[in-house]
Protein backbone atom coordinates (compact mmCIF):
# COMPACT_ATOMS: atom_id res chain seq x y z
CA UNK A 1 0.00 0.00 0.00
CA UNK A 2 2.72 2.14 1.04
CA UNK A 3 4.62 1.63 -2.42
CA UNK A 4 1.70 2.20 -4.51
CA UNK A 5 0.88 5.59 -2.62
CA UNK A 6 4.19 6.92 -2.93
CA UNK A 7 4.66 5.91 -6.70
CA UNK A 8 1.52 7.51 -7.32
CA UNK A 9 2.64 10.81 -5.88
CA UNK A 10 5.84 10.36 -8.25
CA UNK A 11 9.24 10.78 -7.36
CA UNK A 12 9.98 9.09 -3.90
CA UNK A 13 9.19 5.71 -5.38
CA UNK A 14 12.08 3.49 -4.20
CA UNK A 15 12.69 5.83 -1.02
CA UNK A 16 10.93 4.30 1.36
CA UNK A 17 10.39 0.86 -0.49
CA UNK A 18 11.29 -1.74 1.91
CA UNK A 19 13.89 -4.34 0.80
CA UNK A 20 12.23 -6.78 -0.97
CA UNK A 21 8.69 -5.76 -1.51
CA UNK A 22 7.89 -5.79 -5.37
CA UNK A 23 8.32 -2.45 -7.05
CA UNK A 24 5.05 -1.08 -8.26
CA UNK A 25 4.76 -1.42 -12.24
CA UNK A 26 2.55 0.63 -14.29
CA UNK A 27 1.26 -0.23 -17.73
CA UNK A 28 0.89 2.22 -20.62
CA UNK A 29 -2.35 1.40 -21.91
CA UNK A 30 -1.48 1.28 -25.24
CA UNK A 31 1.73 -1.15 -24.16
CA UNK A 32 -0.01 -4.55 -25.10
CA UNK A 33 -2.52 -3.06 -27.31
CA UNK A 34 -3.84 -5.66 -29.83
CA UNK A 35 -1.04 -6.35 -32.68
CA UNK A 36 -1.92 -4.23 -36.09
CA UNK A 37 -4.18 -2.12 -33.66
CA UNK A 38 -2.44 1.34 -35.16
CA UNK A 39 -1.73 -0.47 -38.77
CA UNK A 40 -4.42 1.30 -40.81
CA UNK A 41 -3.84 5.05 -39.30
CA UNK A 42 0.69 3.93 -40.14
CA UNK A 43 -0.65 2.93 -43.39
CA UNK A 44 -2.72 5.45 -44.39
CA UNK A 45 0.61 7.61 -43.28
CA UNK A 46 2.82 5.88 -45.75
CA UNK A 47 -0.15 6.94 -48.32
CA UNK A 48 -0.23 10.35 -47.43
CA UNK A 49 3.75 10.31 -48.11
CA UNK A 50 2.59 8.66 -51.53
CA UNK A 51 0.62 11.48 -52.06
CA UNK A 52 3.45 13.77 -51.92
CA UNK A 53 5.28 11.81 -54.47
CA UNK A 54 2.78 11.92 -56.96
CA UNK A 55 2.13 16.03 -56.10
CA UNK A 56 5.43 16.41 -56.69
CA UNK A 57 4.74 14.34 -60.01
CA UNK A 58 2.11 16.81 -60.63
CA UNK A 59 3.71 20.01 -60.86
CA UNK A 60 6.55 18.81 -63.10
CA UNK A 61 4.25 18.19 -65.49
CA UNK A 62 2.49 20.85 -64.63
CA UNK A 63 5.71 23.36 -64.94
CA UNK A 64 7.18 21.28 -68.38
CA UNK A 65 3.44 20.15 -69.94
CA UNK A 66 3.46 22.87 -72.78
CA UNK A 67 7.52 22.57 -73.22
CA UNK A 68 6.95 20.23 -76.52
CA UNK A 69 10.47 20.90 -78.27
CA UNK A 70 8.61 20.89 -81.32
CA UNK A 71 7.83 17.21 -80.78
CA UNK A 72 4.25 15.93 -81.08
CA UNK A 73 1.77 18.03 -78.36
CA UNK A 74 -0.80 16.18 -76.45
CA UNK A 75 -4.11 16.76 -78.84
CA UNK A 76 -1.89 14.53 -81.32
CA UNK A 77 -0.89 12.08 -79.01
CA UNK A 78 -3.99 11.16 -76.55
CA UNK A 79 -6.58 9.01 -77.75
CA UNK A 80 -9.56 9.90 -75.34
CA UNK A 81 -11.34 6.86 -76.19
CA UNK A 82 -8.69 4.55 -75.12
CA UNK A 83 -8.24 6.46 -71.78
CA UNK A 84 -11.91 6.41 -71.03
CA UNK A 85 -11.62 2.50 -71.43
CA UNK A 86 -8.26 2.54 -69.19
CA UNK A 87 -10.42 4.81 -66.46
CA UNK A 88 -13.85 2.48 -66.43
CA UNK A 89 -11.20 -0.50 -65.93
CA UNK A 90 -9.76 1.03 -62.85
CA UNK A 91 -13.26 2.12 -61.92
CA UNK A 92 -14.59 -1.32 -61.86
CA UNK A 93 -11.74 -2.99 -60.08
CA UNK A 94 -12.58 -0.35 -57.44
CA UNK A 95 -15.96 -1.68 -56.68
CA UNK A 96 -14.54 -5.42 -56.99
CA UNK A 97 -12.30 -4.58 -54.47
CA UNK A 98 -14.83 -3.22 -52.84
CA UNK A 99 -17.10 -6.05 -52.77
CA UNK A 100 -14.08 -8.36 -52.30
CA UNK A 101 -14.05 -6.30 -48.88
CA UNK A 102 -17.95 -6.68 -47.88
CA UNK A 103 -17.76 -10.54 -48.41
CA UNK A 104 -14.47 -10.49 -46.16
CA UNK A 105 -16.43 -9.25 -43.35
CA UNK A 106 -18.74 -11.57 -43.85
CA UNK A 107 -16.14 -14.44 -43.32
CA UNK A 108 -16.89 -15.78 -47.29
CA UNK A 109 -13.39 -16.93 -48.34
CA UNK A 110 -14.08 -18.58 -51.73
CA UNK A 111 -16.34 -15.29 -52.43
CA UNK A 112 -13.82 -12.98 -51.64
CA UNK A 113 -11.70 -15.04 -53.62
CA UNK A 114 -13.67 -14.27 -56.46
CA UNK A 115 -13.78 -10.38 -56.47
CA UNK A 116 -9.90 -10.47 -55.92
CA UNK A 117 -9.65 -12.69 -59.00
CA UNK A 118 -12.13 -9.95 -60.71
CA UNK A 119 -10.32 -7.05 -59.17
CA UNK A 120 -6.69 -8.46 -60.80
CA UNK A 121 -7.98 -9.03 -64.08
CA UNK A 122 -9.80 -5.49 -64.44
CA UNK A 123 -5.93 -4.45 -63.07
CA UNK A 124 -4.22 -6.45 -65.47
CA UNK A 125 -6.39 -5.07 -67.99
CA UNK A 126 -5.49 -1.47 -67.43
CA UNK A 127 -2.23 -2.17 -66.77
CA UNK A 128 -2.44 -4.19 -70.43
CA UNK A 129 -3.94 -1.00 -72.48
CA UNK A 130 -1.16 1.48 -70.12
CA UNK A 131 1.30 -0.34 -71.73
CA UNK A 132 -0.32 -0.43 -75.14
CA UNK A 133 -0.33 3.49 -75.09
CA UNK A 134 3.08 3.41 -74.01
CA UNK A 135 4.36 1.33 -76.99
CA UNK A 136 2.07 3.19 -79.45
CA UNK A 137 3.60 6.43 -78.55
CA UNK A 138 7.12 5.26 -77.83
CA UNK A 139 6.58 3.99 -81.73
CA UNK A 140 5.15 6.82 -83.39
CA UNK A 141 8.85 8.43 -81.66
CA UNK A 142 6.94 9.86 -78.67
CA UNK A 143 8.90 8.09 -75.76
CA UNK A 144 10.06 9.98 -72.54
CA UNK A 145 13.74 11.37 -74.62
CA UNK A 146 11.65 13.10 -76.80
CA UNK A 147 10.47 16.64 -75.06
CA UNK A 148 10.26 17.62 -71.74
CA UNK A 149 6.49 17.36 -71.89
CA UNK A 150 6.61 13.69 -73.08
CA UNK A 151 9.52 12.44 -69.99
CA UNK A 152 7.40 14.42 -67.43
CA UNK A 153 4.42 12.53 -68.35
CA UNK A 154 5.78 9.16 -68.93
CA UNK A 155 7.28 10.11 -65.45
CA UNK A 156 4.05 10.71 -63.74
CA UNK A 157 2.12 8.15 -65.61
CA UNK A 158 4.50 5.40 -65.08
CA UNK A 159 5.00 5.80 -61.08
CA UNK A 160 1.48 5.56 -61.42
CA UNK A 161 1.58 2.24 -63.53
CA UNK A 162 4.30 0.89 -61.07
CA UNK A 163 1.96 1.62 -58.46
CA UNK A 164 -0.94 -0.59 -60.20
CA UNK A 165 1.80 -3.17 -60.92
CA UNK A 166 3.04 -3.69 -57.06
CA UNK A 167 -0.47 -3.55 -56.14
CA UNK A 168 -1.44 -6.36 -58.51
CA UNK A 169 1.29 -8.55 -56.91
CA UNK A 170 0.72 -7.95 -53.44
CA UNK A 171 -3.39 -8.32 -54.43
CA UNK A 172 -1.56 -12.21 -56.38
CA UNK A 173 0.48 -12.35 -53.00
CA UNK A 174 -2.59 -11.99 -50.33
CA UNK A 175 -4.98 -14.28 -52.48
CA UNK A 176 -2.22 -16.90 -52.00
CA UNK A 177 -2.19 -16.21 -48.09
CA UNK A 178 -6.21 -16.59 -48.23
CA UNK A 179 -5.99 -19.95 -50.25
CA UNK A 180 -3.34 -21.29 -47.62
CA UNK A 181 -4.25 -19.46 -43.72
CA UNK A 182 -8.51 -18.43 -44.68
CA UNK A 183 -9.09 -14.79 -43.55
CA UNK A 184 -7.58 -14.74 -40.41
CA UNK A 185 -7.02 -11.75 -38.53
CA UNK A 186 -3.47 -11.30 -40.18
CA UNK A 187 -5.02 -11.77 -43.92
CA UNK A 188 -7.54 -9.26 -43.05
CA UNK A 189 -5.10 -6.27 -41.42
CA UNK A 190 -3.50 -7.16 -45.19
CA UNK A 191 -6.45 -6.81 -46.95
CA UNK A 192 -7.83 -3.84 -45.49
CA UNK A 193 -4.28 -2.18 -46.39
CA UNK A 194 -4.40 -2.98 -50.17
CA UNK A 195 -8.11 -1.77 -49.98
CA UNK A 196 -6.99 1.36 -48.83
CA UNK A 197 -3.93 1.09 -51.50
CA UNK A 198 -5.78 0.23 -54.37
CA UNK A 199 -8.74 2.96 -53.66
CA UNK A 200 -6.09 5.36 -52.96
CA UNK A 201 -4.40 4.46 -56.59
CA UNK A 202 -7.80 5.63 -58.06
CA UNK A 203 -8.08 8.78 -56.48
CA UNK A 204 -4.65 9.50 -57.93
CA UNK A 205 -6.11 8.20 -61.74
CA UNK A 206 -8.71 10.89 -61.60
CA UNK A 207 -6.29 13.88 -60.99
CA UNK A 208 -4.27 12.20 -63.82
CA UNK A 209 -7.18 11.68 -66.33
CA UNK A 210 -8.42 15.35 -65.28
CA UNK A 211 -5.25 16.97 -64.84
CA UNK A 212 -3.06 15.08 -68.39
CA UNK A 213 -5.14 13.49 -70.35
CA UNK A 214 -8.55 15.78 -70.35
CA UNK A 215 -6.46 19.12 -70.11
CA UNK A 216 -3.84 17.80 -72.54
CA UNK A 217 -6.48 17.13 -75.20
CA UNK A 218 -8.35 20.88 -74.35
CA UNK A 219 -4.97 22.67 -75.19
CA UNK B 1 -4.23 -2.76 -2.25
CA UNK B 2 -1.28 -2.92 -4.41
CA UNK B 3 -2.04 -6.25 -5.33
CA UNK B 4 -5.74 -5.50 -5.52
CA UNK B 5 -5.07 -2.85 -7.79
CA UNK B 6 -2.38 -4.52 -10.22
CA UNK B 7 -4.93 -7.17 -10.67
CA UNK B 8 -7.74 -4.50 -11.18
CA UNK B 9 -5.82 -2.66 -13.94
CA UNK B 10 -4.84 -6.41 -15.91
CA UNK B 11 -8.73 -7.31 -15.49
CA UNK B 12 -9.42 -3.73 -17.25
CA UNK B 13 -6.53 -4.21 -19.48
CA UNK B 14 -8.07 -7.34 -20.62
CA UNK B 15 -11.02 -6.09 -21.06
CA UNK B 16 -9.96 -3.40 -23.13
CA UNK B 17 -8.27 -5.34 -24.98
CA UNK B 18 -10.85 -7.98 -26.03
CA UNK B 19 -13.23 -4.30 -27.03
CA UNK B 20 -10.07 -3.31 -29.11
CA UNK B 21 -9.31 -6.81 -30.37
CA UNK B 22 -13.53 -7.08 -31.95
CA UNK B 23 -13.64 -3.37 -33.05
CA UNK B 24 -9.94 -4.02 -35.13
CA UNK B 25 -10.62 -7.27 -36.58
CA UNK B 26 -13.76 -6.91 -38.78
CA UNK B 27 -13.69 -2.66 -38.32
CA UNK B 28 -10.99 -1.39 -38.84
CA UNK B 29 -11.05 2.62 -38.62
CA UNK B 30 -14.35 3.91 -39.39
CA UNK B 31 -15.87 0.25 -40.60
CA UNK B 32 -15.89 -0.68 -44.11
CA UNK B 33 -18.90 0.28 -46.08
CA UNK B 34 -21.95 -1.43 -46.64
CA UNK B 35 -23.33 -2.34 -50.83
CA UNK B 36 -25.24 0.21 -50.58
CA UNK B 37 -22.56 2.63 -50.11
CA UNK B 38 -20.34 1.29 -52.44
CA UNK B 39 -22.34 1.63 -54.98
CA UNK B 40 -23.33 5.13 -54.39
CA UNK B 41 -19.76 5.99 -54.20
CA UNK B 42 -19.44 4.11 -58.08
CA UNK B 43 -22.65 5.20 -59.77
CA UNK B 44 -21.43 8.91 -58.49
CA UNK B 45 -18.46 8.46 -59.78
CA UNK B 46 -19.61 6.98 -63.17
CA UNK B 47 -21.09 10.06 -63.56
CA UNK B 48 -18.74 12.26 -62.46
CA UNK B 49 -16.10 10.70 -64.90
CA UNK B 50 -18.50 9.97 -67.73
CA UNK B 51 -19.59 13.75 -67.77
CA UNK B 52 -16.17 15.61 -68.14
CA UNK B 53 -15.15 13.20 -70.52
CA UNK B 54 -18.20 14.06 -72.76
CA UNK B 55 -17.78 17.42 -72.32
CA UNK B 56 -13.67 16.84 -73.46
CA UNK B 57 -14.85 14.91 -76.39
CA UNK B 58 -17.79 16.85 -77.64
CA UNK B 59 -16.12 20.46 -77.14
CA UNK B 60 -19.82 21.74 -76.28
CA UNK B 61 -18.19 24.43 -73.99
CA UNK B 62 -15.48 26.96 -74.69
CA UNK B 63 -12.38 25.86 -73.58
CA UNK B 64 -11.75 28.06 -70.36
CA UNK B 65 -15.61 27.06 -69.37
CA UNK B 66 -14.78 23.02 -69.94
CA UNK B 67 -11.34 23.34 -67.89
CA UNK B 68 -13.25 24.82 -64.90
CA UNK B 69 -15.80 22.28 -65.28
CA UNK B 70 -13.50 19.20 -64.61
CA UNK B 71 -11.25 20.24 -62.57
CA UNK B 72 -14.48 21.43 -60.13
CA UNK B 73 -15.65 17.45 -60.87
CA UNK B 74 -12.31 15.83 -60.59
CA UNK B 75 -12.29 17.52 -57.06
CA UNK B 76 -15.64 16.23 -56.34
CA UNK B 77 -14.86 12.93 -57.20
CA UNK B 78 -11.97 12.60 -55.04
CA UNK B 79 -13.97 13.78 -51.94
CA UNK B 80 -16.54 10.56 -53.14
CA UNK B 81 -13.85 8.13 -53.14
CA UNK B 82 -12.41 9.28 -50.18
CA UNK B 83 -15.92 9.27 -48.58
CA UNK B 84 -17.56 6.10 -50.49
CA UNK B 85 -14.29 3.94 -50.70
CA UNK B 86 -11.92 5.01 -48.50
CA UNK B 87 -14.00 5.50 -46.13
CA UNK B 88 -12.66 8.91 -44.26
CA UNK B 89 -14.30 11.03 -41.76
CA UNK B 90 -13.41 13.09 -38.93
CA UNK B 91 -13.60 9.56 -36.52
CA UNK B 92 -11.82 7.53 -38.41
CA UNK B 93 -8.86 6.76 -35.39
CA UNK B 94 -9.87 9.20 -33.53
CA UNK B 95 -9.44 11.70 -35.91
CA UNK B 96 -5.74 11.22 -36.92
CA UNK B 97 -6.59 10.31 -40.47
CA UNK B 98 -8.20 13.36 -41.00
CA UNK B 99 -5.78 15.31 -39.44
CA UNK B 100 -3.18 13.77 -41.27
CA UNK B 101 -5.03 14.03 -44.45
CA UNK B 102 -6.04 17.83 -44.23
CA UNK B 103 -2.00 18.03 -43.47
CA UNK B 104 -0.84 16.41 -47.09
CA UNK B 105 -3.65 18.56 -48.75
CA UNK B 106 -1.99 21.69 -47.17
CA UNK B 107 1.60 21.08 -48.28
CA UNK B 108 0.38 19.81 -51.63
CA UNK B 109 -1.83 23.09 -52.68
CA UNK B 110 1.22 24.73 -51.36
CA UNK B 111 3.47 23.05 -53.13
CA UNK B 112 1.39 22.59 -56.28
CA UNK B 113 0.11 26.08 -56.82
CA UNK B 114 3.31 27.65 -55.99
CA UNK B 115 5.49 25.75 -58.41
CA UNK B 116 2.72 26.24 -60.88
CA UNK B 117 2.75 30.19 -60.19
CA UNK B 118 6.19 30.76 -59.78
CA UNK B 119 7.34 28.73 -62.95
CA UNK B 120 4.47 30.23 -64.63
CA UNK B 121 5.91 34.13 -64.20
CA UNK B 122 9.90 32.57 -65.06
CA UNK B 123 8.72 31.65 -68.28
CA UNK B 124 7.25 34.50 -68.72
CA UNK B 125 9.85 36.75 -67.68
CA UNK B 126 12.46 34.67 -69.25
CA UNK B 127 10.59 34.67 -72.85
CA UNK B 128 13.11 35.75 -75.78
CA UNK B 129 11.98 39.59 -76.08
CA UNK B 130 13.00 41.56 -79.08
CA UNK B 131 16.31 42.33 -77.94
CA UNK B 132 16.88 38.98 -78.12
CA UNK B 133 16.32 38.58 -81.23
CA UNK B 134 18.54 40.94 -82.96
CA UNK B 135 21.51 38.62 -81.57
CA UNK B 136 22.96 36.57 -83.77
Amino acid sequence: MTTTVEAMHGGHAGHDTPRGATPPVFHVTDDHAHEGASTALGFWIYLMSDCLIFAVLFATYGVLGTSYAAGPTPKELFDLKLVALNTSMLLFSSITYGFAMLAMEKGRTAQTQGWLAITLLFGLAFLGIELFEFAHMIHEGAGPWRSAFLSSFFTLVGTHGLHVTFGSVWLVTLMVQVARRGLIPANRRRLMCLSMFWHFLDVIWIGVFTFVYLMGALR
Amino acid sequence: MSTHAHSDHHADHGHGHGGHGHDDHGHPAGAHGTFGSYMIGFVLSVILTVIPFWLVMNGTLDNTTTTAVILALAVVQIIVHMVYFLHMNGRVEGGWSMLAMIFTVIVVVIMFAGSLWVMYHLNANMMPGHDMSKMP
